[in-house]
Protein backbone atom coordinates (compact mmCIF):
# COMPACT_ATOMS: atom_id res chain seq x y z
CA UNK A 1 0.00 0.00 0.00
CA UNK A 2 2.17 2.77 -0.94
CA UNK A 3 1.09 6.84 -0.52
CA UNK A 4 -0.23 8.79 -3.02
CA UNK A 5 0.12 12.52 -4.06
CA UNK A 6 -2.62 14.60 -2.40
CA UNK A 7 -2.52 17.74 -4.82
CA UNK A 8 -5.24 20.45 -3.59
CA UNK A 9 -5.48 24.24 -2.53
CA UNK A 10 -5.38 24.55 1.08
CA UNK A 11 -6.54 27.78 2.61
CA UNK A 12 -5.72 29.63 -0.87
CA UNK A 13 -2.44 27.54 -1.52
CA UNK A 14 -1.51 25.19 -3.59
CA UNK A 15 -0.23 21.92 -1.71
CA UNK A 16 1.12 18.11 -2.64
CA UNK A 17 1.46 15.95 0.46
CA UNK A 18 1.84 12.28 0.18
CA UNK A 19 -1.14 10.37 2.35
CA UNK A 20 -2.09 7.06 2.83
CA UNK A 21 -5.30 6.10 0.57
CA UNK A 22 -7.23 4.96 3.71
CA UNK A 23 -6.76 8.47 6.08
CA UNK A 24 -9.73 10.89 6.31
CA UNK A 25 -9.03 14.54 5.07
CA UNK A 26 -9.49 15.34 8.65
CA UNK A 27 -6.21 13.02 9.36
CA UNK A 28 -4.35 14.70 6.45
CA UNK A 29 -5.25 18.01 7.48
CA UNK A 30 -4.18 17.69 11.45
CA UNK A 31 -1.36 15.12 11.32
CA UNK A 32 0.57 16.34 7.66
CA UNK A 33 -0.13 19.52 7.21
CA UNK A 34 -0.36 20.80 11.10
CA UNK A 35 -3.96 22.18 10.70
CA UNK A 36 -5.36 21.22 14.23
CA UNK A 37 -8.25 23.88 14.09
CA UNK A 38 -10.41 20.99 12.46
CA UNK A 39 -11.17 18.65 15.45
CA UNK A 40 -12.27 14.65 15.37
CA UNK A 41 -15.07 14.78 18.11
CA UNK A 42 -17.23 12.05 16.91
CA UNK A 43 -15.66 10.80 13.76
CA UNK A 44 -19.18 9.33 12.27
CA UNK A 45 -20.54 12.59 11.14
CA UNK A 46 -22.38 13.60 14.06
CA UNK A 47 -21.03 16.36 15.69
CA UNK A 48 -19.21 18.61 13.30
CA UNK A 49 -15.95 19.38 15.12
CA UNK A 50 -14.15 18.66 12.13
CA UNK A 51 -16.02 20.86 9.70
CA UNK A 52 -13.99 22.20 6.50
CA UNK A 53 -15.03 24.09 3.54
CA UNK A 54 -14.51 21.87 0.13
CA UNK A 55 -15.12 24.12 -2.57
CA UNK A 56 -17.12 26.68 -0.51
CA UNK A 57 -19.53 24.12 1.21
CA UNK A 58 -19.30 22.70 4.21
CA UNK A 59 -18.34 19.41 4.48
CA UNK A 60 -17.54 16.79 7.61
CA UNK A 61 -13.98 15.99 7.17
CA UNK A 62 -13.69 13.00 8.96
CA UNK A 63 -16.34 11.22 6.72
CA UNK A 64 -13.95 12.13 3.49
CA UNK A 65 -10.98 10.03 2.36
CA UNK A 66 -8.36 12.79 2.00
CA UNK A 67 -8.06 11.70 -1.76
CA UNK A 68 -11.24 12.40 -2.65
CA UNK A 69 -10.13 16.26 -1.94
CA UNK A 70 -7.75 16.05 -4.82
CA UNK A 71 -8.07 19.20 -7.13
CA UNK A 72 -10.54 20.79 -5.21
CA UNK A 73 -10.29 23.57 -2.89
CA UNK A 74 -10.17 23.26 0.87
CA UNK A 75 -10.43 25.90 3.83
CA UNK A 76 -10.25 25.32 7.44
CA UNK A 77 -10.67 27.50 10.53
CA UNK A 78 -7.23 28.59 10.16
CA UNK A 79 -8.07 30.24 6.85
CA UNK A 80 -11.30 31.90 7.70
CA UNK A 81 -9.70 35.05 8.84
CA UNK A 82 -6.26 36.01 9.82
CA UNK A 83 -4.53 37.08 13.46
CA UNK A 84 -4.98 40.92 13.32
CA UNK A 85 -7.64 40.71 10.43
CA UNK A 86 -10.64 38.47 11.85
CA UNK A 87 -13.29 37.17 10.08
CA UNK A 88 -16.66 39.14 10.79
CA UNK A 89 -17.73 35.85 12.60
CA UNK A 90 -14.71 35.55 14.64
CA UNK A 91 -14.86 39.23 15.70
CA UNK A 92 -17.98 39.19 16.95
CA UNK A 93 -17.68 35.68 18.59
CA UNK A 94 -14.32 37.65 20.72
CA UNK A 95 -16.61 40.22 21.69
CA UNK A 96 -19.90 38.45 22.69
CA UNK A 97 -17.65 36.18 24.53
CA UNK A 98 -19.05 32.95 22.72
CA UNK A 99 -16.89 30.28 23.54
CA UNK A 100 -15.90 28.29 26.29
CA UNK A 101 -13.58 25.32 26.00
CA UNK A 102 -13.56 26.07 22.34
CA UNK A 103 -13.51 22.81 21.26
CA UNK A 104 -16.70 22.85 18.47
CA UNK A 105 -15.90 26.75 17.99
CA UNK A 106 -13.96 26.18 14.39
CA UNK A 107 -16.60 23.79 12.97
CA UNK A 108 -19.35 26.16 13.99
CA UNK A 109 -17.83 29.02 12.94
CA UNK A 110 -17.21 27.23 9.27
CA UNK A 111 -20.75 26.22 9.18
CA UNK A 112 -21.82 29.69 10.10
CA UNK A 113 -19.67 31.15 7.40
CA UNK A 114 -21.25 28.76 4.86
CA UNK A 115 -24.53 30.35 6.20
CA UNK A 116 -24.23 34.09 6.37
CA UNK A 117 -22.33 33.22 2.58
CA UNK A 118 -25.51 31.52 1.07
CA UNK A 119 -28.26 33.59 2.83
CA UNK A 120 -28.25 37.23 2.58
CA UNK A 121 -30.24 37.88 5.63
CA UNK A 122 -30.57 34.85 7.66
CA UNK A 123 -33.11 34.49 10.60
CA UNK A 124 -32.30 32.94 13.90
CA UNK A 125 -34.30 29.93 12.31
CA UNK A 126 -31.47 29.91 9.36
CA UNK A 127 -28.83 30.31 11.87
CA UNK A 128 -30.06 27.40 14.23
CA UNK A 129 -30.97 25.08 10.85
CA UNK A 130 -27.27 26.03 9.61
CA UNK A 131 -25.45 24.86 12.53
CA UNK A 132 -27.78 22.03 13.47
CA UNK A 133 -24.69 19.58 12.97
CA UNK A 134 -22.67 20.90 15.44
CA UNK A 135 -23.02 19.89 18.80
CA UNK A 136 -21.68 21.90 21.77
CA UNK A 137 -21.93 20.58 25.15
CA UNK A 138 -20.25 23.80 27.41
CA UNK A 139 -20.82 27.43 25.79
CA UNK A 140 -24.97 26.60 24.63
CA UNK A 141 -26.05 27.62 21.57
CA UNK A 142 -27.94 31.29 22.42
CA UNK A 143 -24.45 33.30 22.16
CA UNK A 144 -23.75 31.33 19.23
CA UNK A 145 -26.93 32.62 17.52
CA UNK A 146 -26.36 36.23 19.04
CA UNK A 147 -23.43 36.66 16.97
CA UNK A 148 -23.63 34.92 13.77
CA UNK A 149 -26.48 37.04 13.76
CA UNK A 150 -24.77 40.19 14.25
CA UNK A 151 -21.73 38.97 11.90
CA UNK A 152 -24.63 38.96 9.53
CA UNK A 153 -25.88 41.58 9.84
CA UNK A 154 -22.57 43.72 9.84
CA UNK A 155 -21.83 43.13 5.92
CA UNK B 1 -9.64 2.45 9.80
CA UNK B 2 -7.59 -1.16 8.11
CA UNK B 3 -5.86 -0.49 5.42
CA UNK B 4 -7.13 -0.65 1.52
CA UNK B 5 -6.28 0.43 -1.60
CA UNK B 6 -7.78 3.27 -3.16
CA UNK B 7 -8.50 3.07 -7.11
CA UNK B 8 -9.71 6.54 -8.52
CA UNK B 9 -11.15 5.59 -11.88
CA UNK B 10 -11.94 7.98 -14.61
CA UNK B 11 -14.87 6.70 -16.47
CA UNK B 12 -17.78 3.83 -15.83
CA UNK B 13 -15.12 1.30 -17.95
CA UNK B 14 -12.68 1.41 -15.87
CA UNK B 15 -14.57 0.90 -12.85
CA UNK B 16 -15.94 -1.72 -14.05
CA UNK B 17 -12.87 -3.26 -15.10
CA UNK B 18 -11.99 -2.65 -11.65
CA UNK B 19 -15.08 -4.17 -10.17
CA UNK B 20 -14.26 -7.64 -12.45
CA UNK B 21 -10.98 -8.15 -10.75
CA UNK B 22 -11.22 -10.53 -7.50
CA UNK B 23 -10.97 -9.54 -3.43
CA UNK B 24 -13.17 -7.53 -1.30
CA UNK B 25 -13.90 -4.24 -3.03
CA UNK B 26 -16.07 -1.61 -1.68
CA UNK B 27 -17.28 1.28 -4.05
CA UNK B 28 -17.41 4.52 -2.11
CA UNK B 29 -19.25 8.21 -3.10
CA UNK B 30 -19.72 10.36 -0.44
CA UNK B 31 -18.53 7.72 2.52
CA UNK B 32 -21.02 8.71 4.63
CA UNK B 33 -22.44 5.64 5.31
CA UNK B 34 -18.87 3.73 4.32
CA UNK B 35 -16.71 5.55 6.27
CA UNK B 36 -18.35 4.69 9.64
CA UNK B 37 -18.76 0.99 8.70
CA UNK B 38 -15.19 0.69 8.07
CA UNK B 39 -13.63 2.51 10.81
CA UNK B 40 -15.97 0.20 13.27
CA UNK B 41 -14.47 -2.55 11.62
CA UNK B 42 -17.98 -3.77 10.31
CA UNK B 43 -16.67 -3.94 6.35
CA UNK B 44 -12.70 -4.62 5.79
CA UNK B 45 -12.47 -4.15 2.07
CA UNK B 46 -9.35 -4.69 0.67
CA UNK B 47 -10.26 -1.88 -1.90
CA UNK B 48 -12.08 0.89 -2.49
CA UNK B 49 -12.76 2.19 -5.63
CA UNK B 50 -13.63 5.95 -5.61
CA UNK B 51 -16.32 7.24 -7.98
CA UNK B 52 -15.56 11.47 -7.56
CA UNK B 53 -13.70 11.45 -10.82
CA UNK B 54 -16.16 9.38 -12.95
CA UNK B 55 -18.56 12.23 -14.33
CA UNK B 56 -21.08 10.37 -15.51
CA UNK B 57 -22.22 9.38 -12.03
CA UNK B 58 -22.38 12.69 -11.29
CA UNK B 59 -24.97 13.77 -13.75
CA UNK B 60 -28.35 16.07 -13.13
CA UNK B 61 -30.22 17.10 -15.78
CA UNK B 62 -33.82 17.01 -17.51
CA UNK B 63 -33.98 13.67 -19.80
CA UNK B 64 -35.14 15.00 -23.19
CA UNK B 65 -38.14 16.06 -21.88
CA UNK B 66 -39.12 12.79 -20.64
CA UNK B 67 -37.99 13.86 -17.17
CA UNK B 68 -34.64 13.50 -15.53
CA UNK B 69 -31.81 11.56 -15.03
CA UNK B 70 -30.32 11.72 -11.53
CA UNK B 71 -26.62 10.70 -11.12
CA UNK B 72 -26.12 7.97 -8.40
CA UNK B 73 -23.37 10.46 -7.13
CA UNK B 74 -25.71 13.30 -6.40
CA UNK B 75 -25.61 14.41 -3.13
CA UNK B 76 -28.38 15.11 -0.91
CA UNK B 77 -27.71 18.54 -0.43
CA UNK B 78 -27.82 18.90 -4.43
CA UNK B 79 -31.68 17.30 -4.43
CA UNK B 80 -32.41 19.90 -1.93
CA UNK B 81 -31.51 23.14 -3.34
CA UNK B 82 -31.56 22.51 -7.09
CA UNK B 83 -34.82 24.86 -8.29
CA UNK B 84 -35.86 22.03 -10.91
CA UNK B 85 -35.70 19.03 -8.46
CA UNK B 86 -37.78 21.59 -5.62
CA UNK B 87 -40.48 22.04 -8.68
CA UNK B 88 -41.01 18.68 -10.20
CA UNK B 89 -40.62 16.20 -7.80
CA UNK B 90 -40.69 17.87 -4.37
CA UNK B 91 -40.48 14.83 -2.11
CA UNK B 92 -37.31 14.13 -3.49
CA UNK B 93 -36.47 17.35 -2.38
CA UNK B 94 -37.44 17.06 0.87
CA UNK B 95 -35.99 13.79 1.16
CA UNK B 96 -32.67 14.86 0.93
CA UNK B 97 -33.28 18.18 2.88
CA UNK B 98 -33.73 15.36 5.88
CA UNK B 99 -30.88 13.36 5.87
CA UNK B 100 -27.91 13.96 8.35
CA UNK B 101 -26.94 17.63 8.45
CA UNK B 102 -25.88 20.22 5.84
CA UNK B 103 -22.21 18.97 6.60
CA UNK B 104 -23.16 15.16 5.76
CA UNK B 105 -25.85 16.21 2.86
CA UNK B 106 -22.95 18.08 1.31
CA UNK B 107 -21.15 14.11 0.66
CA UNK B 108 -23.92 11.86 1.36
CA UNK B 109 -25.54 10.93 -2.03
CA UNK B 110 -28.84 9.25 -3.42
CA UNK B 111 -26.97 6.30 -5.10
CA UNK B 112 -25.19 6.02 -1.70
CA UNK B 113 -28.38 6.15 0.61
CA UNK B 114 -30.27 3.80 -2.03
CA UNK B 115 -26.97 1.42 -2.17
CA UNK B 116 -26.77 1.18 2.02
CA UNK B 117 -30.45 -0.06 1.94
CA UNK B 118 -31.18 0.51 5.40
CA UNK B 119 -35.20 0.11 5.52
CA UNK B 120 -35.39 3.74 6.91
CA UNK B 121 -33.37 5.19 3.71
CA UNK B 122 -34.94 8.41 3.14
CA UNK B 123 -34.51 8.90 -0.42
CA UNK B 124 -35.80 5.75 -1.28
CA UNK B 125 -39.34 6.48 -0.73
CA UNK B 126 -40.18 9.17 -3.05
CA UNK B 127 -37.96 7.36 -5.82
CA UNK B 128 -40.60 4.62 -5.69
CA UNK B 129 -43.60 6.60 -5.42
CA UNK B 130 -42.01 8.85 -8.79
CA UNK B 131 -41.73 5.31 -10.65
CA UNK B 132 -38.03 5.96 -10.83
CA UNK B 133 -35.75 3.93 -12.47
CA UNK B 134 -32.21 2.94 -11.52
CA UNK B 135 -29.79 2.26 -14.62
CA UNK B 136 -27.09 0.13 -13.55
CA UNK B 137 -23.80 -0.73 -15.86
CA UNK B 138 -22.11 -4.41 -15.49
CA UNK B 139 -20.04 -6.42 -17.62
CA UNK B 140 -22.69 -7.25 -20.22
CA UNK B 141 -24.20 -3.80 -20.60
CA UNK B 142 -26.56 -2.03 -18.90
CA UNK B 143 -29.93 -3.05 -17.64
CA UNK B 144 -32.79 -0.64 -15.77
CA UNK B 145 -34.32 -1.91 -12.79
CA UNK B 146 -37.83 -0.19 -11.66
CA UNK B 147 -37.21 1.24 -7.88
CA UNK B 148 -39.92 -0.62 -6.64
CA UNK B 149 -37.97 -3.47 -7.42
CA UNK B 150 -34.04 -2.83 -6.22
CA UNK B 151 -34.67 -3.34 -2.68
CA UNK B 152 -34.14 -7.37 -1.93
CA UNK B 153 -34.28 -7.13 1.91
CA UNK B 154 -32.66 -5.54 4.96
CA UNK B 155 -29.02 -3.94 3.29
CA UNK B 156 -29.78 -6.43 0.47
CA UNK B 157 -29.93 -5.31 -3.64
CA UNK B 158 -30.33 -6.22 -7.10
CA UNK B 159 -26.68 -5.04 -7.58
CA UNK B 160 -24.25 -7.74 -8.47
CA UNK B 161 -20.85 -7.36 -6.90
CA UNK B 162 -19.74 -6.33 -10.52
CA UNK B 163 -21.98 -3.84 -11.25
CA UNK B 164 -22.34 -0.23 -10.83
CA UNK B 165 -25.25 2.10 -10.05
CA UNK B 166 -24.86 5.07 -12.77
CA UNK B 167 -28.23 6.83 -12.11
CA UNK B 168 -32.02 7.14 -11.26
CA UNK B 169 -34.15 7.87 -14.46
CA UNK B 170 -37.37 9.38 -13.12
CA UNK B 171 -39.94 10.15 -15.17
CA UNK B 172 -41.80 13.67 -15.27
CA UNK B 173 -45.04 13.27 -13.08
CA UNK B 174 -47.06 15.34 -15.83
CA UNK B 175 -49.34 17.97 -15.42
CA UNK B 176 -51.55 18.21 -11.94
CA UNK B 177 -49.08 16.32 -9.92
CA UNK B 178 -47.88 16.62 -6.51
CA UNK B 179 -45.87 14.70 -4.12
CA UNK B 180 -44.52 14.87 -0.30
CA UNK B 181 -42.51 12.99 2.22
CA UNK B 182 -42.44 13.03 5.48
CA UNK B 183 -41.01 11.13 8.35
CA UNK B 184 -41.07 11.11 12.30
CA UNK B 185 -38.12 11.43 14.13
CA UNK B 186 -38.13 12.41 17.69
CA UNK B 187 -35.82 15.05 17.06
CA UNK B 188 -35.93 17.61 14.07
CA UNK B 189 -32.14 17.43 13.15
CA UNK B 190 -29.74 14.42 12.22
CA UNK B 191 -32.19 11.32 13.37
CA UNK B 192 -33.39 8.12 11.35
CA UNK B 193 -37.22 7.76 10.24
CA UNK B 194 -39.32 5.77 12.93
CA UNK B 195 -41.31 5.95 9.77
CA UNK B 196 -41.33 7.40 6.70
CA UNK B 197 -43.89 7.87 3.78
CA UNK B 198 -43.93 9.49 0.10
CA UNK B 199 -46.97 10.23 -1.61
CA UNK B 200 -47.70 11.51 -4.96
CA UNK B 201 -50.45 12.12 -6.98
CA UNK B 202 -51.61 12.97 -10.33
CA UNK B 203 -55.20 14.65 -11.40
CA UNK B 204 -56.62 15.60 -14.60
CA UNK B 205 -60.31 17.03 -13.97
CA UNK B 206 -60.41 16.54 -10.30
CA UNK B 207 -59.91 12.86 -10.98
CA UNK B 208 -56.94 10.99 -9.00
CA UNK B 209 -56.01 9.22 -12.25
CA UNK B 210 -52.57 7.90 -10.32
CA UNK B 211 -51.55 7.57 -7.29
CA UNK B 212 -48.47 6.17 -5.61
CA UNK B 213 -47.70 5.90 -1.83
CA UNK B 214 -44.47 4.20 -0.51
CA UNK B 215 -43.27 3.53 3.00
CA UNK B 216 -39.84 3.84 4.91
CA UNK B 217 -38.45 1.78 8.13
CA UNK B 218 -41.99 -0.41 8.00
CA UNK B 219 -40.51 -3.36 6.62
CA UNK B 220 -37.42 -4.80 5.30
CA UNK B 221 -37.52 -2.84 2.65
CA UNK B 222 -39.56 0.43 1.00
CA UNK B 223 -42.97 -1.06 0.75
CA UNK B 224 -46.34 0.47 -1.67
CA UNK B 225 -49.35 1.09 -0.06
CA UNK B 226 -50.91 -0.90 -3.00
CA UNK B 227 -54.53 -1.23 -1.69
CA UNK B 228 -54.66 2.56 -0.45
CA UNK B 229 -53.11 3.61 -4.28
CA UNK B 230 -56.52 1.48 -5.40
CA UNK B 231 -58.65 2.84 -3.41
CA UNK B 232 -57.78 6.47 -4.86
CA UNK B 233 -57.57 5.83 -8.73
CA UNK B 234 -60.39 7.05 -10.63
CA UNK B 235 -61.82 8.93 -7.67
CA UNK B 236 -62.57 12.60 -6.43
CA UNK B 237 -59.53 13.22 -3.52
CA UNK B 238 -62.06 13.77 -0.55
CA UNK B 239 -60.65 14.07 2.87
CA UNK B 240 -62.51 11.43 3.94
CA UNK B 241 -61.34 8.88 1.20
CA UNK B 242 -57.73 10.06 1.97
CA UNK B 243 -59.01 9.22 5.81
CA UNK B 244 -59.68 5.67 4.38
CA UNK B 245 -56.28 5.67 2.35
CA UNK B 246 -54.42 6.38 5.54
CA UNK B 247 -55.93 3.41 7.10
CA UNK B 248 -55.78 0.95 3.88
CA UNK B 249 -52.22 1.87 3.99
CA UNK B 250 -51.82 0.38 7.18
CA UNK B 251 -52.03 -3.27 5.64
CA UNK B 252 -48.71 -2.75 3.82
CA UNK B 253 -46.70 -1.66 6.80
CA UNK B 254 -44.79 -5.32 8.55
CA UNK B 255 -43.05 -3.31 11.28
CA UNK B 256 -40.95 -4.96 14.39
CA UNK B 257 -40.36 -3.28 17.53
CA UNK B 258 -37.04 -1.66 18.28
CA UNK B 259 -35.57 1.25 20.39
CA UNK B 260 -37.18 3.89 17.85
CA UNK B 261 -40.91 2.25 18.18
CA UNK B 262 -43.24 -0.59 19.09
CA UNK B 263 -45.22 -2.53 15.95
CA UNK B 264 -48.32 0.12 17.35
CA UNK B 265 -46.87 2.90 17.47
CA UNK B 266 -45.11 2.44 13.81
CA UNK B 267 -48.71 1.28 12.49
CA UNK B 268 -50.21 4.37 13.89
CA UNK B 269 -47.33 6.73 12.26
CA UNK B 270 -48.39 4.99 8.84
CA UNK B 271 -51.79 6.13 8.70
CA UNK B 272 -51.10 9.91 10.39
CA UNK B 273 -48.04 10.45 8.13
CA UNK B 274 -50.02 8.71 4.95
CA UNK B 275 -52.74 11.56 5.63
CA UNK B 276 -50.67 13.96 6.19
CA UNK B 277 -48.48 13.46 3.06
CA UNK B 278 -51.59 12.84 0.46
CA UNK B 279 -53.17 16.12 2.15
CA UNK B 280 -49.90 18.33 1.17
CA UNK B 281 -49.23 16.11 -2.43
CA UNK B 282 -53.50 16.79 -3.06
CA UNK B 283 -52.72 20.77 -2.42
CA UNK B 284 -49.63 20.83 -4.69
CA UNK B 285 -51.39 18.51 -7.39
CA UNK B 286 -54.17 21.31 -7.58
CA UNK B 287 -51.95 24.65 -7.19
Amino acid sequence: MAKQILSFTVNDEPVDVLVQPYVTLLDALREDLELTGPKEGCGTGDCGACTVHLDGKPVASCLMLAMQARGHAVRTIEGLGAIGALHPLQDAFVRLGVPQCGFCIPGVLMAAAAVIAETKHPTEEDIRYGIAGNLCRCTGYTKMVAAISEAAAQR
Amino acid sequence: MRRFDLATPHDVDDCLKLLAERGETKLVAGGTDLLPQMKNGLIRPARVIDLSGVPEVHVLAPDDGRGFRVGAAVTARQLERDPRIQSAYRSLAESGALVGSIQVRNLATVGGNICNAAPSADMAPPLVALDAEAVIAGPRGRRRVPMAAFFTGVRRTVLAPEELLLEFSVPAPGPHSGSCYLRHTPRRELDIAVVGVASQVTLANSVCTKARICLAAVAPTPVRATAAEQALEGQRLTPELIEQAATLAIEAAKPISDQRGSVEFRRHLVRVLTRRTLTTALARASA
